[in-house]
């Protein structure tokens, strides 16, 4: 996500490194860069020209600090304007005083309403609310249809809807439904369509006159090109928008619709979509999306990952057995699973401050060497597991030939696990939270994971 | 010409003229800036009330709203302005490579279009700005006509069309149009349910081949894709039909397993029928940016692409990030789809496109 912006950016720093002081003429190559960057990005050109002058007004003026280099200045500045050109702080989903609030979705035709307004749901049935689905889109084959798989996956309830009713009567009585049932939210999809349909947009505007919205929620493709800001600004004009939601973020799309969208129409953007699955609907941060354009890592969202997905008990578990050196592949083999439960490797690295900026746009971290690891383990007895140096030349062969690789793949693991505890048992001397860091160091380290790396 | 097809022969000299144009347009790019500032200082009540709220976040954005509805007027008046029999400048240059990046060109390619009338100017081929108009279409209308708008048929047996395309750019809707067309023609029309992961696709696809009368080959939610093209590929070809239509899910260019899975599904149709796909169609939103170029190149790395269907050219968006996909990949568009109907997806007509494009 923002990959490519963010080298972008960072070849423009680059320019800055050692220049003494912030003037008119040693930021202009930056600005420049930044423009391009930009605009390939699909910022905007109007918004580009904005962000630019304001950027440029701040750099000159007397905001920049002495404790800074020129660098970190300007990157400090284009930061801080990224974020507030992108909203500010978070806007979570706003809630009617008297149940159930009723979210509406709108947006083109392939936008991605409907699993958003899934994964919406889902979100928050998992904070505990009571959520109805309705789908008044009876125009697109089976619309309906796809909303009701989705709720019935998530057990969630759905309207029962069919394209023979009409949109506005749909919403009445799913919310009359809602309110019956004591939900706490219904969540309405409507069908895509263009801006400049006007009988499509009435029909949403009588939605509008007929049951009270708490949320209109504008959902934008984020691979959307410059014409973002005109569909975006007009849905906003006929309809009053409350904020928007970014699909397909887990694209390569430079994502400037974001930017864009934002700072045309005064909405904020609350979501993002980042995968096909339920559960990819994340909260919209706008300074942590600035600092990772910025190739400056998004490290509390790391740790919010890690925290969802890895028990405390088991992590304290390992770091126990981490200090006693008693750390086997069964123990590796747990904590694989623990990573990969956070999601793409890719992405996690690209969350660490310094780490996004070195990779190469475009190359993605091989997850496959993470399952051949596995299945190596996988492929051991349990005694092997826990004493590796039982495993002589036949019984290599055999694990290779029942993970489906090398004998020379099954030595890397070997030696490098060896390796890895003879660190340990190293690091295990200095105590607690220092063999921790260098663990995590380690595990974490651009080059590799443990026992894994350099392959 | 500048936009040369066999281009690829002369990379270098062309990636120095692209740094020299991109210096150029940065330089006029200040000067423009420069110009729009000095605008908005006439404007009077406007700049006051720019100038009172720049300084927090809300006021920037109603500055930037009020903007841009005086951008719209601006255009608005430069169409006029387009048609006009004046003299070429500077301004008119800027005016239209603003129109060329609003047109989602891109920055590498508007450049390329600006620099190639500039170089006409020179040599006095243009000199009003109807005669730069003019140029301008016909150079995109030139660019974008590769010749033979026909999709390629199969020698004997099924005729192998597949679709493949990210998220939501329309892919079952425009097989749903095209399976109409080709049974209009007379033709015996198989469409194989390829989406077997998003919710309902199936249904989606089921229920447009039983509106327009064509017979659909689907399995359940979650079978494997290459499975289904697989038996539909052999249905197609014990049962005679003339064409066989594959759906596909809708996958980002950038995970790597579902782009590697569509290679698979191409293998599976080929075991059966070994010179299918006859035709490998990306299908584009005419509202994706430049992320397009991206699209097309990793597909192209992962199937034979044939050529492009840009779908939704029936809103605002002008899709004109294709002339650079056009030109760099040598991918001719098939069809356009500007609308819900049947008959609303088209073939393509590259001077039509070009004529729309600055409309």
């Amino acid at each position: 996500m923002f990959d490519a912006l963010t080298q972008k950016f960072n070849d423009a720093f680059k320019k800055l490194t050692n220049k003494g002081v912030l003037t008119q003429s040693n930021i202009q190559a930056s600005l420049k860069e930044v423009k391009m960057a930009l605009l390939e990005a699909d910022v905007n050109y109007r918004v580009v020209g904005a962000f630019l002058r304001s950027v440029q007004k701040r750099a000159l003026g007397k905001e920049v600090m002495g404790s800074l280099s020129p660098a970190q200045q300007f990157i400090k500045i284009v930061s801080d304007e990224l974020t507030q050109m992108m909203g500010g702080s978070n806007h979570g989903l706003l809630r009617s005083p008297s149940s159930p609030t009723v979210v509406m979705m709108v947006g083109l035709q392939g936008s991605g309403k409907t699993t958003t307004a899934a994964k919406l749901a889902r979100m928050l049935k998992k904070d505990g609310k009571k959520v109805l689905l309705a789908s008044a889109d009876i125009y697109r084959p089976a619309a309906i249809e796809q909303l009701k798989v989705l709720a019935k996956d998530l057990e969630i309830d759905c309207f029962d809807s069919n394209p023979q009713m009409t949109a506005e009567g749909i919403a009445q009585l799913a919310k009359e439904q809602a309110s019956r049932g004591l939900f706490d939210y219904l969540i309405l999809d409507t069908a895509g369509r263009l801006q400049i349909d006007e009988e499509l947009m009435n029909e949403l505007g009588h939605i509008k006159g007929l049951i009270d919205l708490t949320e209109i929620l504008f959902v934008a493709d984020a691979m959307t090109g410059q014409e973002a800001v005109n569909v975006a600004s007009s849905f906003h004009e006929k309809l009053g928008i409350t904020g928007f939601i970014l699909t397909k973020m887990d694209g390569d799309a430079r994502g400037g619709a974001a930017l864009s969208i934002r700072a045309i129409t005064g909405q904020p953007v609350k979501f993002i979509g980042v995968g096909e699955k339920s559960d990819q609907l994340e909260p919209f941060y706008p300074d942590r999306i600035a600092s990772r354009i910025l190739g400056m890592g998004d490290l509390v969202g790391l740790i919010e990952k890690a925290q969802q997905h890895i028990n405390l008990a088991d992590a304290k578990k390992m770091e126990q057995k981490l200090r006693q050196n008693d750390f086997t592949l069964t123990d590796f083999r747990e904590q694989l699973h623990q990573i990969k439960k956070m999601g793409n490797i890719g992405d996690l690295m690209k969350m660490i401050p310094g780490v996004g900026a070195k990779m190469p746009a475009g190359q993605e971290v091989d997850t496959g060497q993470l399952s051949r690891v596995e299945a190596i383990i996988d492929s051991m007895t349990l005694a092997e597991r826990e004493n590796p140096g039982t495993i002589n030349g036949s019984r290599k062969l055999r694990v290779a030939k029942g993970s489906g690789t090398d004998v020379s793949d099954v030595n890397r693991l070997l030696k490098n696990f060896a390796q890895m505890k003879k660190m340990m048992k190293k690091f295990s001397s200095m105590g607690g939270k220092k063999s921790m860091r260098a663990m995590q160091g380690m595990m974490g380290g651009p080059g590799g994971f443990g026992p894994f790396g350099g392959a | 010409m500048f936009f040369n097809k066999k281009k690829r022969e002369d990379k270098k000299r062309l990636a120095a003229e692209i740094r020299q144009s991109k210096d150029k347009a940065t330089g006029l790019a200040q000067e423009f800036e420069a110009k729009r500032q000095e605008l908005a200082q006439n404007q009077g009540p406007l700049s006051k009330e720019l100038k009172g709220t720049q300084s927090t976040p809300t006021g920037l954005l109603a500055g930037l709203k009020k903007g841009l509805a005086k951008t719209r007027s601006i255009f608005s008046g430069s169409i006029l302005a387009l048609a006009s029999g004046e003299l070429v400048d500077n301004e008119f240059l800027e005016e239209l490579e603003e129109r060329l990046l609003s047109a989602d060109l891109g920055v590498a390619t508007s450049l390329k279009v600006i620099d190639h009338l500039k170089g006409q100017l020179k040599l006095g081929q243009i000199k009003t700005q109807a005669e730069a108009i003019t140029s301008l279409k016909a150079l995109v209308a030139g660019i974008l006509d590769l010749g033979d708008p026909h999709l390629p048929l199969a020698q004997s047996g099924p005729t192998v069309y597949l679709f493949v395309g990210v998220n939501g750019v329309g892919k079952t809707t425009s097989i749903g149009k095209l399976a109409a067309q080709l049974k209009g023609q007379g033709k015996k029309v198989l469409v194989a349910a390829g989406d077997t992961f998003r919710a309902a696709a199936i249904e989606q696809l089921a229920h447009w081949c039983e509106k327009v009368g064509v017979d659909c080959l689907a399995k359940p939610q979650n079978s494997d894709p290459s499975a289904v093209l697989y038996e539909a590929a052999q249905k197609a070809q014990n049962e005679g039909y003339d064409v066989l239509l594959c759906d596909t899910s809708g996958r980002l260019h950038n995970k790597k397993n579902l782009m590697d899975e569509l290679a698979k599904m191409e293998r599976s149709l080929q075991k059966v029928l070994p010179e299918a796909p006859h035709a490998a169609l990306l299908v584009l939103d005419a509202n994706t940016g430049q992320n397009a170029i991206m699209q097309a190149k990793e597909f192209r790395e992962v199937v034979a692409l044939t050529g492009l269907v840009v779908t939704k050219l029936d809103g605002t968006a002008k899709g004109g990030v294709i002339i650079g996909i056009v030109n760099e990949f040598e991918l001719p568009v098939y069809f356009i789809g500007v609308g819900e109907r049947v008959e609303d997806l088209q073939p393509f007509v590259p001077h039509l496109f070009a004529e729309s494009l600055l409309s």
